[in-house]
């Protein structure tokens, strides 16, 4: 019987699933996910996790529990430091498998490699045949199956950039399916805005967490952009105006998709969706909030979810919005 | 001359305001964080900003009107927050009408240029670097003396036979070191205050409880931040024993500190291996260096929503129950009552005089 490995859907499940999956699979282990965020996740997620936490993190705990139900042979909880060379992710992504670790009680083993690009050449590599050998898989096997990974990785992505969000791409990767659908396939109806939605991914594409934010918009007419969406290289060689950079992965990478958009336009606007209790944000909104306010006319909304969201607040804000956004484009034409 | 001010850390910035006139700044200096302070950084920073970012701001607002000119406060290097305070406040400032600049002191070891540049910027009366040392020295020796008062404050006042005698011969022997000038009466002033703090009459009998404190370093740094928990603590017949102290954390961050033959990482490594910026690994080890030093509990203190702090805050529980040590923790925000916290310390150190009592009670009964 292969070795079932449970990976959590939530946090980097978002833009790594398809190189974790296929790697997996491609050893001979069978990858189990914990699904979609739901009430049971959430709650769980709250119970175990502490009363501090930011909702992601208490959202990862509910996966990882969820996992533990469906009885796992191995977690796999990668301890994803910097895979960009030069920002690291939040402290809690850094800390996750000792959070997990010492709070939870009978834990399925847990594969915790260490992913830092900046221990040098092949350090990912390194990371990926640890994983590897605590399934017992061989070199040839493993070196085989992180070449498919990282094919795997680059199809998924080039879906990003061509438009389609993750969780599209993630259905057209986990089906096989041809690429049939266009990007944004939720969008049927005419578009005639176009928002700006950033913030992590983990928030912004769980329907449950965002209170469907993606979806809603689509139903009002509006077509979103998020930072995945934005052309890679022009994004990352955004110049760096903040005296000091943003130590944070997806941190930066908003702050810069803000830079990309107001420079490029094509945005009527921007919408930052936040965690409540999450750290670096509160250092981030205000970053973009006053960048865009500096550079443009643009319309800028903070919206901030936590475990009680509910729709009514979220749609009543959205529409707010909009129609603040109709009003200004109205007189501006 | 430049008009400077900076942070207020407890008592620091008695030495730091020497230096900045020995240099020839005029210095505006920063009053002790209240209410006031607390309101205006409150309604200035961002909702969810740390704590210590929103006390920071609020100390400026009370100073900049008085037309500071230079802020001087130091950097953390990442990856966390703190390493961001100083351009969030200076464009925060700044949208209010402050045309003020802040210099960042970041650890000497990772930007050793930045120290002369920044150095050149603070000397407008163009001491050579061998005067700009001993001022530097001088000052340094001054926060030293702080610090040594501090810490035995801590082991007086849990002892003290009056209530409060310890605290007011404290204020008295900051006084002195704060009037000191030269190296010379520095160390008089110091010796002079132990001596006075010594002296204070105490109960040699009475039995003491031994606590430490760990957290995030500003509001284990500064009392009004953490609602003089310190203070409250000995009251209440506690000896504390903090981690971290401005002379003790620099010296920390520039060379590996070992204590009773393990650092703070090595102690740290068997439950929080990765290194999270802020503090939050040295929270980890320093409690279980507290728990093999026989200490009978251990004090979280951190600001709300503080990352690394929730971290090690997650982690905590394990090793309190690893090594049988209770541990208790307090987020910081606007909002702490100083009421509440006291009603928590009374209940942890009654559950700590009770565990006492418990350990102790096997050992009668063998005796006996
Ligand atoms: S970036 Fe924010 S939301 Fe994400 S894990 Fe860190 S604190 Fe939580
Ligand atoms: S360590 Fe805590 S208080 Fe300090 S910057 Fe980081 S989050 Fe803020």
């Amino acid at each position: 019987m292969p070795a079932r490995v449970g990976i959590p859907g939530t946090l980097l499940y978002y833009l790594y699933f398809p190189v974790w999956e296929t790697f997996f699979r491609n050893i001979g282990a069978e990858v189990v996910t914990s699904g979609k965020t739901n009430k049971k996740a959430l709650d769980y997620g709250v119970k175990e996790a502490l009363a501090d936490a930011c909702v992601p993190i208490k959202l990862y705990f509910g996966h990882v529990l969820n996992l533990i139900e469906k009885g796992v042979d191995y977690l796999f909880v990668p301890r994803v430091v910097c895979l960009n060379g030069e920002t690291t992710y939040c402290p809690k992504f850094l800390g996750l498998p000792d959070m997990i670790r010492h709070v939870l009680t009978d834990l399925p083993p847990l594969i915790d490699v260490r992913m830092d690009v900046r221990e040098g050449t092949g350090a990912l590599y390194r990371a990926y045949s640890e994983a590897g050998r605590a399934l017992g898989a061989k070199w040839p096997a493993v070196a085989q199956a992180y070449g498919k990974a990282i094919l795997a990785g680059r199809r998924f992505f080039a879906l990003l950039q061509a438009g389609y969000q993750p969780p599209e791409a993630l259905e057209i990767f986990k089906n096989k399916s041809a690429v049939q659908k266009s990007p944004g396939h939720f969008h049927r109806n005419k578009t005639e805005l176009v928002f700006a939605i950033l913030g992590y991914p983990y928030l912004i594409h769980d329907q449950f967490v965002s209170v469907g934010l993606l979806n809603k918009l689509s139903k009002m007419g509006i077509k979103a952009v998020t930072a995945e969406n934005l052309p890679a290289k022009p994004l990352a060689r955004q110049p760096h105006i903040l005296d000091k950079r943003l130590f944070w992965t997806f941190s930066d990478l908003a702050y810069k998709a803000t830079q990309f958009l107001l420079q490029r336009g094509g945005v009527d606007g921007i919408i930052h969706l936040t965690a409540f209790g999450c750290g670096p944000d509160a250092m981030l909104d205000k970053f973009m909030e006053m960048l865009v306010k500096e550079r443009s006319s643009i319309p800028f909304m903070s919206l901030t979810v936590d475990e009680h969201s509910g729709e009514a607040g979220m749609t009543t804000r959205l529409e707010a919005f909009a129609d603040m956004v109709r009003r200004k484009k109205g007189a501006a034409a | 001359m430049p008009v400077i001010t900076f942070p207020h850390v407890a008592e620091a910035q008695r030495a730091l305001k020497m230096l900045m006139n020995d240099l020839g700044n005029e210095v505006i200096m920063p009053p002790r964080p209240s209410k006031r302070t607390l309101d205006l950084g409150v309604k200035y920073a961002p909702e969810f900003a740390c704590f210590p970012v929103k006390i920071l701001l609020g100390t400026y607002l009370e100073t900049c009107p008085q037309g500071v000119e230079l802020i001087v406060t130091s950097g953390g290097v990442g990856p966390c927050r703190a390493g961001h305070y100083a351009q969030l406040h200076k464009k925060i400032l700044r949208s209010l009408g402050y045309s003020v600049d802040i210099i960042v002191f970041e650890p000497p070891r990772l930007y050793p240029l930045d120290l002369l540049l920044n150095v050149k910027k603070l000397n407008p009366r163009r001491l050579s670097y061998r005067s700009v040392y001993e001022c530097v020295r001088r000052a340094w020796r001054k926060i030293q003396a702080l610090d040594n008062l501090e810490k035995l404050s801590h082991r007086v006042r849990p002892r003290e036979l009056s209530r409060g005698a310890t605290t007011r011969v404290y204020r008295q022997g900051v006084e002195w070191v704060d009037h000191a000038y030269s190296l010379k009466e520095i160390l008089e002033a110091e010796a002079a205050a132990l001596e006075a703090l010594q002296k204070v009459p105490q109960d040699p009998e009475r039995e003491v409880l031994r606590v430490g404190i760990v957290g995030e370093i500003y509001v284990l740094l500064e009392p009004a931040s953490n609602l003089e928990m310190e203070e409250t603590l000995g009251n209440l017949g506690v000896e504390v024993e903090r981690s971290m102290f401005l002379t003790g954390w620099t010296r920390d961050n520039t060379w590996a500190e070992t204590v009773e033959n393990i650092t703070v990482r090595e102690a740290a490594l068997p439950y929080l291996p990765e290194l999270l910026g802020g503090h939050g690994r040295e929270s980890v080890g320093n409690t279980i260096i507290y728990a093999k030093r026989g200490f009978d509990g251990v004090i979280q203190l951190a600001p709300f929503t503080c990352i690394p702090e929730i971290v090690a805050r997650t982690i905590l529980p394990r090793v309190a129950k690893d090594y049988d040590l209770p541990v208790l923790t307090f987020f910081l925000d606007e909002q702490t009552g100083k009421a509440g916290m006291t009603t928590r310390l009374e209940a942890f150190v009654d559950l700590l005089r009770y565990r006492k009592k418990q350990a102790k009670s096997p050992k009668m009964a063998v005796n006996i």
